[in-house]
């Protein structure tokens, strides 16, 4: 039974990827940016996140709930003030943007709490485990998993069945035609990155319980979300999350045959699907 | 005057497509613009929705310049807009691609959601389909439907006859009259003078970029209009 247990481990380890992905996946949906400095701000959250469990004595979730709304003005800023200046027709330079700030928050946590390895402690729960008999499953993870699928309900919820959800779509479909209907493609991109950075708080909370984080380890985290959008269809929120399922169970069964292998497969899977299905499993961006 | 405007002039990169042109639209009335492919009605759309900018002075809307303001502050005074080619957003169903015409303005007036299906009742049926499912006539439908969910003050309509059928073509222009009566003002640009003429209050002939005639619709004659379209005389 050890391939059922590796195939439900892989899938709870997507479900964290699948949160990393999230907010990536909502932004390229709505605005065709790839924010290459999405993994060092789930990390950027993760010390903001830690810093209220150290310095204010929080318990971690009350700190995440009050980082989310921190994340949505510095989301909301960073897309007003520099990253609606960038987007346009050439592709180039949001990414070379979205570069520049990678490399500065990861000198600015480098500086501000050195490169030291941190966690969250997460108390009786790190440790904690449900024994169904066959499996044995983490509670933080299964926690993981929960929590990404009711992100991925929750902002499916607002991109399908809300008055700010047809704005995202109709600005996504044609920018210019969503202004001669009164919305301004630029507060709605601001909104978009607010709430993709609410998503990434709380990505960041479970990264930081789960695993150690230091300043250097976005770039690998915004690998694996970028992975699981392409796999799961440009702009398909529950696609992303599928996407994250085959990253998480690939790896898990790589590291099941050989522990060496874990990454490597992870990415061999990716290419696979690039290779079968190039528009990815459920791609909803036509372009 | 609800709309005016001065001396506006409009460039593509270096190419100049609007030399000085001067138009006025009072409140309640339609106005046609015709004009042959490229004498800049399409042009003249675009500046007056903000789609390119000008600047402030060359656009008046009850006076007050509206030239430099984006397409969204335009459109949420009133001015809206049934773009050249439909234009209506794939991954909305049509009837969310009416109700987004209606989200950012809320004024007081007789459109909404029950009036549009009133006046187009095909739309009722088809309002869970995407919009880019309905067939050209019934997407120019969905396209004036969303622009009168605002209940602006004056419709810019951009070639809504533009290639469909004429049987469609009759049952859009049978909308128009109802459009008028609910108090909105209605600019028509339009390639097919005919259609043109039989609603309009006053046209306006385009040619190269410049207003070339200014006329009462019922009074003017076919050589005017000709000598107008064309630059040379009948």
């Amino acid at each position: 039974m050890i391939w059922l247990d590796t195939l439900v481990q892989g899938m709870l380890l997507g479900g964290l990827y699948a949160l990393f992905a999230a907010g990536l996946s909502l932004v390229f949906g709505i605005m065709r940016l790839v924010n290459l400095a999405h993994g060092d701000l789930i990390v950027f959250a993760a010390y903001l996140v830690l810093m209220g469990v150290t310095l204010l004595g929080l318990s971690p979730w009350v700190a995440a709930v009050i980082a989310m709304p921190v994340m949505f003005t510095l989301g909301w800023l960073l897309q007003a003030a520099v990253l609606n200046r960038v987007l346009g027709k050439d592709i180039l330079p949001p990414l070379l943007v979205t570069f520049g700030l990678s490399v500065a928050v990861q000198n600015g946590l480098l500086e501000a709490f050195s490169a030291d390895s941190r966690r969250i402690p997460a108390g009786a729960l790190e440790g904690a485990s449900l024994d169904l008999g066959l499996v044995t499953l983490g509670v933080m993870p299964l926690m993981t998993f929960v929590s990404a699928i009711l992100a991925i309900v929750a902002l499916n919820g607002l991109f399908y069945h809300t008055a700010l959800g047809r704005a995202f779509r109709a600005t996504s479909d044609d920018a210019v035609t969503a202004g001669l209907m009164g919305i301004e493609p630029k507060r709605v991109f601001a909104v978009a990155t607010g709430i993709a950075m609410v998503v990434v708080t709380l990505a960041a909370l479970y990264l930081g319980m789960r695993a150690n984080f230091d300043p250097s380890i976005g770039p690998a985290r915004l690998i694996y979300a970028f992975e699981a959008v392409i796999i799961g269809g440009l702009g398909s929120l529950w696609g992303t999350l599928a996407g994250g399922i085959i990253i998480g169970v690939a790896q898990t069964a790589g590291a099941a045959v050989n522990p060496e292998w874990q990454i490597l497969v992870g990415h061999i899977a990716f290419l696979v699907v690039m290779l079968l299905k190039p528009r990815g499993l459920f791609p909803r961006a036509v372009d | 005057m609800l709309l005016e405007t001065r001396d506006l002039t409009a460039n593509y990169g270096q190419f100049r497509a609007l030399f000085g042109v001067n138009i006025t639209v009072a409140a309640g009335e339609c106005v046609a613009i015709i004009g042959a492919n490229g004498a800049g009605k399409s042009t003249l759309m675009r500046s007056i929705t903000g789609v390119i900018r000008n600047e402030a002075a060359m656009v008046l809307h009850r006076g007050e310049p509206i030239g430099a303001l984006s397409s969204a502050e335009i459109m949420k005074r009133g001015i809206a807009m049934v773009p050249e080619g439909r234009r209506l957003f794939a991954s909305l169903s049509v009837e969310e691609n009416l109700l987004i015409g209606g989200q950012a303005r809320k004024a007081p007036g007789p459109w909404g959601l029950e009036a549009v299906y009133e006046l187009f009742p095909i739309l009722r049926e088809r309002r869970k389909n995407p919009g880019t499912a309905l067939s050209g006539g019934q997407q120019q439908m969905v396209a004036i439907g969303r622009a009168l969910m605002s209940n602006p003050e004056l419709l810019l309509c951009d070639e809504i006859s533009l290639g469909l059928a004429p049987v469609v073509i009759r049952d859009i222009y049978a909308a128009l009259p109802k459009i008028r009566e609910g108090g909105a003002a209605i600019v028509l640009v339009e390639q097919d003078i005919g259609k043109a003429l039989a609603v309009a209050d006053r046209v306006y002939c385009m040619m190269e970029g410049r207003v070339t005639l200014v006329a009462k619709a019922a009074e003017v004659t076919r050589e005017e209009i000709h000598s107008a379209y064309f630059g040379v005389a009948a």
